[in-house]
């Protein structure tokens, strides 16, 4: 496949950016958008260009590290992370934009790589529980009903790549923000900091400056790992609970 | 990743790999914009809390609002006796038009609370991500993109209804206080009006569309349980308020209501 590729370049996050165009041959439709862009960086390196930076570390859709936004959706196409598309879902002679997130709490380091440390202080606000450490509980000590369990699973899943952030039209984190409180917040593990974690969670995401929700339902169409739109209403349910609750 | 190629000499090696090493460092760690505060008002969550209840209290009025315009489909001795009432509501314990003054005051706080929190928070939203994608896709729903622009156009046309039916300021024709059944008609026979009220009527209907099942979200009563319930509601009261409202120009415009 022969493709041509509008990539975001930018040379750190004090410069201007924009988008250049290049040309990229020899790509096989069994190579992953990542493997694409390393096809790429490649030849950039032997002509003595610099390579495009882009962030990835599991490539295989755990880890949340891979973002990019490709023909302005968030991790392209295909509902999974870019590192886990692949170039079968283009076509030869294809022309892909391929931009970073795009969110005043997301701002460029270099090329598509974004701060993403926005999202670590919203965990460290609250996305934790307070257990003892050591050698792991015994599994039934603590009972969970089933439908709990399955309730926080799904919301254990989220990979914290910031693809709900990306796609919104209000650079919102409350997808992200709400996977992280409704995951502890239904188990008895979290129970304890359940008021405080919602609060403090909620305090810091708008401390960041990501936007409000308007309910667009955009994050959770991009979100690669399926977290519901319902959970934003599962989050203020607890927020307003919260509130009542801690003067 | 390579460094950039090297030159002939050894500081402008130097200066080259330094150049390359900060740009691929990140910059320290941007820091949050404000200190984090758990303030109800200061909250995007607090803030569309207030947006949903004031619209909700806004849509409480428009359903109470479309049943008494219908009533304009009974002739005008019923319509008119219905607007009297409105001033006597709730007497003899509350005195003449209090019951009316009372409903104004608390639909202008909703008003203003509803335009506070709209502006504030779509201020942040601007703010919150400013630069836009090269490559831009539709995204959502016309009702969804719709809300702000919308909600412009129906501020606007509360002032001008305001002016037209309730003050009469500039009605066309003559406005006679306690005949709201020839004032409408009277709104109705001119074209302006009609396009006007229509137009705002259709704004209104999309409004509440995402507006209503937004507030359930915002107040925490969706789930993937109710959703379609709520959806199904939010249709509803969208297409019965337009319908509804609209009803009553297209009544003078054919005829039926003279």
């Amino acid at each position: 496949m022969k493709l041509n590729l509008r990539v975001w370049r930018q040379k750190n996050s004090g410069a201007e950016g924009a988008m250049v165009t290049y040309e990229v041959d020899g790509v096989s439709p069994d190579m992953s958008f990542l493997e694409m862009l390393d096809t790429l960086n490649e030849d950039l390196i032997l002509r003595g260009e610099d390579p495009v930076a882009f962030d990835h570390d599991c490539r295989e859709g755990i880890c949340g590290a891979c973002s990019l936004v490709i023909d302005g959706d968030a991790h392209g196409p295909e509902r999974t992370t870019t590192c886990q598309l692949h170039m079968r879902s283009f076509r030869d002679g294809d022309t892909i934009d391929v931009e970073p997130w795009r969110a005043s709490a997301f701002p460029v380091v270099k090329d598509l790589v974004v701060d993403r440390t926005a999202f670590d202080r919203i965990i460290q606000a609250g996305g934790y529980v307070t257990a003892p450490t050591g050698s792991a509980p015994e599994a039934h000590a603590t009972a969970v009903p089933k439908a709990d369990a399955d309730f926080a699973f799904e919301h254990a899943e989220c990979i914290g790549c910031g693809a709900c952030v990306a796609a919104c039209p209000n650079g919102s984190a409350m997808l992200f923000t709400s996977a992280k409180v409704n995951h502890l917040n239904v188990l008895p593990q979290g129970a304890p900091e359940r008021e405080t974690r919602v609060l403090d969670m909620v305090a810091q995401m708008d401390a960041e400056g990501f936007g409000g929700c308007t309910l667009t339902g955009e994050c959770a169409t991009a979100c690669p790992k399926g977290i519901p739109l319902p959970s934003i209403a599962a989050m203020n349910k607890e927020w307003l609970r919260a509130r009542r609750k801690v003067r | 990743m390579a460094l950039a190629p090297s030159k002939d000499t050894a500081a402008a090696k130097d200066t080259a790999a330094k150049g390359s090493a900060s740009d691929r460092e990140a910059a320290p760690a941007r820091p949050p914009s404000r200190t984090p505060t758990r303030g109800f008002w200061s909250s995007t969550i607090g803030k569309k809390t207030v947006m949903a209840v004031s619209g909700l209290v806004m849509l409480a009025y428009l359903v109470a609002h479309v049943a008494g315009n219908l009533k304009v489909f009974f002739g005008p001795e019923e319509f008119n006796a219905y607007g009297h009432w409105l001033r006597v509501m709730g007497a003899p314990v509350l005195h003449h038009q209090w019951g009316l003054w009372i409903a104004r005051i608390a639909l202008l706080a909703a008003v203003g609370a509803h335009a506070v929190s709209a502006y504030q928070l779509s201020r942040r939203d601007i703010k919150a991500r400013p630069t836009r994608y090269a490559h831009r896709r539709k995204g959502s729903s016309y009702a969804t993109r719709t809300m702000r622009w919308g909600g412009i156009i129906l501020a606007l046309f509360i002032v001008w209804h305001v002016l037209d039916l309730t003050t009469g300021t500039v009605h066309p024709g003559g406005f006679e206080e306690g005949r709201p059944y020839q004032n409408v008609i009277d709104t109705f026979s001119t074209w302006y009006g009609n396009t006007i009220y229509i137009v705002a009527m259709l704004a209104v209907g999309l409004h509440v569309r995402h507006g209503f099942w937004s507030a359930a979200q915002t107040l925490g009563v969706g789930n993937a349980r109710r959703e379609r319930a709520l959806r199904l509601t939010a249709n509803l009261l969208a297409l019965v308020l337009t319908a509804g409202f609209i009803a009553v120009p297209v009544g003078v415009m054919t005829g039926v209501v003279n």
